[in-house]
């Protein structure tokens, strides 16, 4: 029989270790199996936005526009940018473009 | 003295043909030859060049933790070829992430090539950067930093084209307006009779548009190479061989020196793929490529390090 106290730790390590970034931090996109998630993120003027590359291929964050640019991320590198001004910032993949998504700023 | 078809023979030995495929074209019509009866068959002429690929100089994961141990082995087995090619040709992804550092150690590397010249276009891991200031700086001098540039060796026409700068957002590479009309001019006026080499990094036709593996503008080039008597494209980027024959054109992929991938649409996408180590040196390897006669289509000789 497993003690209360330590059963109630059990279950919090289980939960955390069940926690992916995107639900640690809402402002966090992931990159995984060739796709951003979420592909779209509503955050406010000035947020910052970081990216995470779980594959173990690396992956750019690249805007349509120009705005911003990542160096190619290896597996678990990370990219921040602050969004100073609302719009909508499509952005690709400069490796494997069909990758696509957005940050909606408002 | 040493009958011709018996040194050729032992030449294609050397080569460790055990898993090699020789690929002929005669009129057109595309033939595959195991190699250890190729010698019988068909007349090998001199190495022309070498064509080397992918060499993802940085790369650390499980599917080749040693991409600088397969990258020497493959560079001895083209130093050990009984004829050397006069140049070797790289096709993109020198590097796996555009650092300074890494194409230091492709350049090291790539320097006990036992040729005299070596012709680089990027792959899209080399200008991850955005202008390809690394990769520029090392290799932009033949095409004044623009990338595509063409040049004539062995009375064949070699042109270097590059689709990784300019790729189109959700798709496929891209070769740009300017380079087409670079590539119009170069063409025109040149004898249909002249042998023509394409290279570039992605595959310059459609192979499987989901994985964006091949070039948007793919179409116009085939139709304007269609008037040549001989056109041999070859590029990387799929780390595999696949190959295409349209009418006198020869399409053909070259296999990685670093790590294989998987078949098209297999897995969630084009990633590293993890074999066992025994199967590793049999998906790694280089492609020779040879003139059998002055006019006539060229021969692909592709060896793996098996």
């Amino acid at each position: 029989m497993i003690p209360k106290a330590l059963r109630h730790a059990l279950t919090a390590a289980i939960l955390l270790s069940c926690a992916v970034p995107a639900i640690a931090d809402p402002n966090m996109v992931v990159m995984k199996n060739f796709d951003y998630s979420p592909m779209s993120l509503t955050v406010p003027v000035g947020a910052t936005v970081t990216w995470k590359n779980l594959d173990g291929e690396p992956h750019t964050v690249v805007s349509i526009d120009g705005a911003f640019r990542s160096q190619a991320l290896d597996q678990n590198d990370t990219y921040s940018f602050t969004f100073k001004k609302a719009g909508t910032y499509k952005y690709v993949c400069s490796i494997h473009p069909k990758m696509m998504a957005a940050i909606v700023v408002k | 003295m040493i009958d011709e078809t018996t040194s050729r023979r032992a030449a294609l030995k050397c080569l460790g043909v055990g898993a090699g495929t020789l690929f002929t074209l005669s009129s057109g019509v595309f033939g595959a030859v195991d190699l250890t009866q190729a010698a019988t068959v068909t007349q090998i002429g001199t190495p022309l060049f070498v064509q080397i690929s992918d060499t993802h100089i940085g790369f650390n994961k499980d599917a080749n933790p040693d991409v600088i141990g397969t990258l020497n082995r493959s560079i001895d087995m083209v130093n050990a070829l009984p004829q050397q090619p006069s140049f070797a040709i790289h096709t993109g992804d020198v590097s796996h992430l555009s650092k300074a550092e890494q194409f230091d150690t492709a350049q090291q590397l790539l320097k006990r090539l036992r040729v005299s010249e070596l012709h680089v276009v990027p792959g899209e891991h080399d200008v991850t950067d955005g202008p390809g200031t690394e990769f520029f700086a090392r290799y932009g001098k033949p095409s004044n930093n623009k990338g595509y540039y063409s040049f004539d060796a062995g009375g064949v026409h070699f042109i270097a084209l590059v689709n990784v700068m300019s790729f189109k957002a959700g798709g496929l590479g891209a070769l740009g307006d300017d380079q087409l009309a670079w590539l119009k001019d170069d063409l025109s006026g040149r004898a249909a009779s002249q042998p023509v080499v394409v290279f570039a990094h992605m595959p310059l036709w459609t192979i499987y548009e989901p994985w964006g593996w091949g070039t948007a503008e793919g179409d116009q080039l085939a139709a304007m190479l269609r008037r040549f008597g001989s056109v041999t494209v070859l590029n990387g980027h799929i780390h595999q061989i696949v190959q295409k024959v349209e009418g006198n054109i020869t399409f053909h992929t070259a296999r990685s020196t670093a790590y294989p991938q998987p078949t098209a649409g297999n897995g969630p996408g084009p990633g590293p793929l993890k074999v066992p180590p025994d199967q590793l040196p049999t998906m790694l390897g280089v492609t020779t490529v040879a003139a059998v006669s002055r006019t006539g289509p060229l021969a692909l000789i592709d060896s793996t390090l098996a």
